[in-house]
């Protein structure tokens, strides 16, 4: 199954995916140096988004959360790219900044949680293989 | 997006690096947001400046952008995490401080001006009616959008940097006369007087634009307002509402320009006012902290604070958050000396929102709604809102 959607920032990317109906805050919402999941209440509340496709509505709360992301790059604990219903701009400056490639305008609900998918980019598509 | 031969240039990279990685960042927001081009604008306002917020992830980003990367319009910073001369006074440690210092030096490197402060209309990065600016701190975002007319997205840390670099930003958003318009229509029928009242103004109505998920208010009813009245207003319209353009007619410049809100407006009475100052007085406050100056104190408040603090003595921390070039202003007119001789102390280039103060005092007083929201949150504090004069009389009793 192959998905047609916006592309947002470049380069492919094969990997797990982790699926969530709830937005995500990088700022204080994800801890940057074990990858995982820290909001209170969150679906996905203690579990790593490190190393897979995190694919999620949108991104919430503070802007810091681009540099967050950027952290988390440096820190090898980002996701290697990012899945969106509807990209918002902490996203989306947090992706170009860190390189990881992402794709928006996707009707997530046709992910599933430990599929094996390909992002790509540069295309604007999400392969569920 | 269509581009210019200069802006292609810079996202092929013949501009250096920094200028490659803001025309990115510039042009995806730019689709993002379906921006047919990009303007010039005038002038830029950073925030992520204080290293409580950037860690050194951001402090990383910054120097790479340093490495190459040259500001091709004028650029000031949002306020820092210390006072750059006065720190130790203040009871920041020395490693926040030495890393406070990395990340101004990595803007200053890029030919940002260091001023740190949260008003910048106050201290000369001022931009006139209908420019374009690009501009991030909240309150800043909806004073020039509001009261100057300039006009501005509400952008974050690497989005203002990127303009900065590229002397560009995406033309969407505010910057178009479509965006501009009032959405919903608030009549106020009481006496609003005083920064603190502004800001519980701005609370009533920024909690109720999200209920009613809008954005830009047009205000009726206030007769007159100062540029203290209207910063403290912003603040906590931006706070409460996300709001980064109201219109109030007879005071702000595009009240005639866009036709009034009819269809969905609401009432604001005294005793709407009387609740909503209640919610920012907590239960069984202990203060132990007072601070003025959120957003940064004007020479005009310092002016009255000196007059109301001649000859008397603080007996709580008292903190008065503003620019260093307002109090430079403040040291020449002498208002600095009897501020200090009454014990209360100046916090230039910071404020109480980005200083990392978490948990240090129990109940802090303000006449700032906007200050209120982040001592709680932020700081842990509990908080109370009241007029300058009041904030005075229980720093000193």
């Amino acid at each position: 199954m192959k998905f047609v959607g916006r592309k947002i920032y470049k380069g492919i990317a094969e990997a797990e995916a982790i699926v969530t109906k709830d937005g995500i805050s990088f700022y204080g919402g994800i801890d940057p140096d074990t990858g995982k999941v820290v909001e209170v209440g969150h679906e996905l509340e203690g579990q790593s988004i490190s190393g897979k496709v995190l694919v999620f509505p949108t991104g919430k709360g503070s802007t810091v959360g681009s540099y967050t992301m950027y952290r988390m790059k440096k820190n090898n604990t980002a996701p290697v790219a990012i899945v969106n219903k509807e990209i918002d701009t902490i996203v989306a400056v947090g992706c170009i900044i860190s390189e990881i490639p992402c794709v928006d305008k996707i009707d997530i609900s046709n992910i599933k949680t430990g599929q094996n998918i390909i992002v790509n980019g540069s295309e604007g598509t999400v392969e569920v293989k | 997006m269509k581009l210019t031969q200069e802006e292609q240039d810079m996202l092929d990279g013949k501009f250096g690096k920094a200028a490659k990685k803001s025309m990115e960042i510039l042009t995806t927001l730019g689709e993002i947001f379906d921006a047919e081009y990009m303007v010039e604008v005038y002038g830029v306002q950073i925030a992520g400046v204080s290293y409580a917020n950037l860690g050194e992830a951001g402090l990383e980003y910054l120097n790479e952008m340093a490495e190459d990367g040259k500001v091709r319009v004028l650029t000031t910073l949002n306020p820092a995490g210390m006072d750059r001369e006065n720190w130790q006074t203040l009871g920041i440690d020395k490693e926040f401080a030495k890393n406070q210092n990395r990340a101004i030096d990595a803007f200053a490197k890029m030919g940002i001006i260091t001023t740190c402060s949260c008003t910048p209309y106050l201290i000369g990065n001022a931009p006139h009616f209908g420019q374009h600016i690009a501009w991030a701190e909240s309150s800043a975002v909806c004073y020039s959008n509001s009261v100057i007319g300039a006009r501005t997205n509400r952008e974050g840390g690497p989005s203002a940097l990127a303009s900065a670099l590229t002397g560009k930003t995406p033309y969407y958003g505010y910057h178009l006369d479509n965006n501009r318009h009032g959405e919903v229509l608030v009549n106020v029928n009481a006496s609003v007087k005083g920064t603190d009242e502004f800001g519980v103004l701005g609370k009533i109505i920024g909690d109720k634009l999200v209920d009613l998920g809008k954005k830009i208010p047009y205000i009726t009813g206030i007769p007159l307002a100062t540029i203290e009245e209207l910063k403290s207003f912003c603040a906590s319209v931006a706070t409460y509402g996300g709001t980064a353009l109201f219109h109030m007619e007879g005071i702000t410049p595009e009240h005639n320009k866009y036709p009034k809100p009819t269809e969905i407006k609401f009432e604001i009475n005294q005793a709407d006012l009387d609740k909503t100052r209640s919610e920012l007085i907590d239960d069984d406050i202990e203060i132990d902290f007072v601070s003025i100056g959120c957003p940064h104190a004007s020479i005009h408040e310092i002016a009255e604070m000196a007059n109301l603090l001649k000859g008397k003595k603080v007996k709580k921390e008292f903190w008065i958050t503003t620019a260093r070039p307002t109090k430079r202003i403040a040291d020449e007119a002498g208002y600095s000396k009897i501020i200090e001789n009454a014990g209360a102390k100046f916090a230039a280039d910071t404020c109480c929102v980005v200083a990392p103060i978490k948990e240090r005092f129990k109940g802090i007083m303000v006449d700032s709604a906007k200050a209120c929201y982040y001592g709680r949150a932020k700081n842990k504090f509990k908080v109370k809102i009241g007029s300058i004069e009041e904030c005075i009389e229980e720093a000193t009793r």
